[in-house]
């Protein structure tokens, strides 16, 4: 029993990081129907801006945290105005095509910077390096901050989008670009910001992963960046809980397939329910409630 | 008309090219103040870090060699390329080594996958390479018999295996054990097979075997699962990218057993990975300690240190120990081409480096100790030397 709560904590933690990358995709696939496949390549790009704020700057956990979601922010959205936006009415094709270069051209370009080697974040200090004993099963601070930092981030995403005037704009724009426009919404601004929330969720997650795992490099992103996305369509892509339920549910797989069958299988059986879902509800889990879109 | 002409054309080339060769390696053992020794390593790409140490190492040697006055009043020439840690480049190097240089003998690759794929040109063109630290079992022999230019001076991988399993039933009286492996290598494989096998024969039990691919960065699951196993130690035969992390996670989830692996550990940056604290109990085997006190490995450090400003590891004592190698091939070699120096290589008896004083075996490879490095704390607290193979 106690075996099986650990792993559920393991699985939670997990699942944390993958549902923080998730909603940066299902959003931007919401408002432009783009599978944005560098969005994985801004995740690798927030840890190593987290490792150089702490390593160069000397900076404390919690303003690398925020520099690196601001940075990534500003890159989210230079990505969209260089590479997608020239293509607003081109095929989808061509976007896809695009976005994948775009992820390339990120990956390599950064390795040829940092070296292809692997970094180690700077040993946490202080509150961060505690564990927490109950009964036979031990939490990290570090997860701690892993799961309650997705909590946060996501609640005030959810804010964002469902209460704010800017939230407004970005619902419209994903149910009917055309229509919006008609309606005095900037349709070019609310892309844009669409891509800087995802991007800097992107940016926490991937100082995130640099403080939990200690190890970052240039193609950190591809693994993570691919199971976030089945996240995505696993919980109806372009939906905003359907990405989070998503992320926690395949991180729990994955941990629960190596805890209690052969660690190995772990991505075959992530990657089958993949297959799964789109033989059997290809909209997702919250597929149906297209009206909440965004 | 056109077509013999080229044909003509080619073969002109074909024979000019190979008059060339001929010249150029001809005035290599006749005439000349030089003798050219080819360096073909990992200089960049991913297993880089190995590459680098090794030729620090290679070229402090071959200073120290010059400086003492060369081979017969001759200096040794280092002609140094970059294969870019891949198998493909390093063939093509090797062959430009041979034929454009007209080296006497080729230093590396570190690996052993690059330095298998060397040797086919090596055994094509007759002239000995040989590495510090390709230590898969059939680099220098395997099933089509044993390479005659495949040297290598260090111990094998079902070696390193064995010498674990019997510190782990001797020293820490190990009954139980519970292996870690990485199922993407070979490395690893061969490690673990020969663990299990030496293990199980004095009397202990795997209990648990586990296994992950490189670049997994969540361990959490299957450490858990180890977790609630009965066990006395963890064998984790890989590399340390992985093993720290593993190693971080182990100790975070209360794991406190020994912690055992091989020569894939030897990096600074496994102390990054894992922590220094994380470091305690954790035991691997390797070619060389720090810690030795024989004066010819302190009088390497504190050399090396002069040098280059920082603590040697084992690819630069391998680096050291394969450059003074083969200098002691060429002074006891008959004459200075690759023939003889292949001889006089698989002659060699007793010859005393940092790594250990060893002589070549009828398969090249070298007889000698294996070394088992403690860490505390992250930093190398004990070094037991065990058995000639």
């Amino acid at each position: 029993m106690d075996n099986f709560l650990q792993q559920v904590i393991n699985g939670i933690s997990l699942g944390s990081i993958y549902a923080l990358i998730a909603l940066g995709y299902t959003m931007v696939y919401g408002i432009i129907k783009l599978i944005n496949f560098a969005h994985c390549d801004v995740y690798m790009l927030g840890a190593y801006i987290g490792y150089f704020c702490m390593t160069s700057l000397k900076l404390g956990v919690f303003p690398s945290l925020v520099i690196a979601m601001l940075a990534c922010t500003i890159i989210g959205v230079l990505i969209e105005k260089i590479a997608y936006k020239p293509l607003r009415n081109a095929t989808r094709i061509a976007v896809l095509i695009t976005a994948i270069g775009v992820s390339l051209f990120i990956e390599y370009g950064t390795m040829r910077f940092v070296t292809a080697n692997v970094r180690a974040y700077p040993p946490m200090t202080g509150w961060l390096a505690e564990r927490f004993k109950i009964g036979n099963m031990t939490i990290t601070a570090q997860q701690i901050l892993i799961v309650a930092s997705t909590i946060v981030l996501v609640a005030l995403l959810q804010f964002i989008v469902k209460k704010t005037k800017m939230g407004k704009a970005m619902r419209a724009v994903s149910l009917d670009k055309d229509a919006a426009e008609l309606m005095g919404i900037n349709v070019n601004s609310t892309i844009s910001f669409t891509f800087a929330l995802g991007s800097a969720l992107a940016g926490a997650a991937g100082v995130l992963v640099g403080i939990y795992y200690n190890s970052i490099d240039p193609l950190m992103g591809v693994i993570p960046g691919l199971k976030a996305f089945v996240a995505a369509v696993f919980g109806g892509i372009g939906i905003i809980p359907g990405a989070m339920i998503g992320g926690y549910f395949i991180g729990t797989v994955e941990v629960f397939v190596s805890g209690y069958g052969n660690s190995l299988y772990k991505d075959a059986v992530v990657f089958a329910i993949l297959i799964i879902i789109l033989i059997v509800k290809p909209a997702g889990l919250l597929g149906k409630n297209t009206k909440e879109k965004v | 008309m056109k077509k013999k002409l080229s044909i003509l054309l080619a073969v002109g080339l074909l024979i000019s090219g190979l008059t060339a060769c001929g010249a150029n390696s001809k005035g290599q053992a006749a005439n000349s103040n030089e003798i050219k020794i080819g360096i073909n390593y990992e200089l960049s790409g991913g297993v880089a870090s190995y590459g680098q140490s090794s030729v620090d190492g290679i070229m402090m040697a071959i200073d120290e060699i010059n400086a003492a006055g060369g081979i017969d009043g001759k200096k040794l020439v280092p002609v140094k390329y970059d294969n870019k840690s891949e198998p493909a480049e390093a063939i093509t190097l090797a062959n430009k080594l041979i034929s454009q240089d007209g080296v006497v003998a080729i230093l590396g690759p570190a690996t052993s996958g690059s330095f298998k794929s060397e040797i086919s040109v090596a055994e094509k063109k007759k002239v000995p390479v040989i590495s510090g630290s390709a230590t898969a079992d059939d680099v220098t022999v395997d099933k089509a018999g044993k390479k005659e230019y495949a040297f290598r001076i260090c111990y094998t991988d079902s070696f390193q295996g064995t010498a674990m399993a019997n510190f782990a039933a001797q020293n820490l009286s190990a009954k139980k054990a519970v292996i870690v492996k990485d199922s993407s290598s070979d490395y690893a494989k061969g490690l673990a097979d020969n663990f299990t096998k030496t293990f199980t024969a004095a009397g202990g039990t795997i209990v648990g075997e586990e296994a992950y691919v490189a670049k997994d960065k969540d361990f959490n699951a299957i450490l858990t699962k180890i977790k609630g196993l009965d066990f006395d130690v963890i064998y984790l035969p890989g590399y340390y990218e992985e093993a720290g992390l593993i190693i971080k996670q182990a100790r975070a989830l209360g794991i406190d057993k020994p912690i055992l692996g091989a020569d894939g550990f030897d990096s600074p940056d496994l102390t990054n990975l894992a922590g220094a604290s994380a470091l305690t109990k954790v035991y691997f085997t390797n070619h060389y300690s720090s810690l030795d006190k024989d004066p010819a490995v302190v009088k390497f450090i504190d050399d090396f240190k002069k040098k280059y400003n920082k603590e040697p590891n084992a690819f630069h004592a391998l680096g050291y120990d394969l450059a003074k190698f083969v200098a002691d091939g060429l002074k006891r070699s008959k004459s200075l081409d690759s023939g003889a120096l292949k001889d006089a290589l698989a002659e060699t008896k007793d010859f005393t480096g940092v790594t250990g004083s060893f002589s070549i075996d009828e398969n090249h490879n070298p007889v000698k100790a294996i070394v088992v490095v403690g860490l505390e704390n992250g930093v190398q607290a004990t070094a037991e030397k065990s058995g000639n193979k």
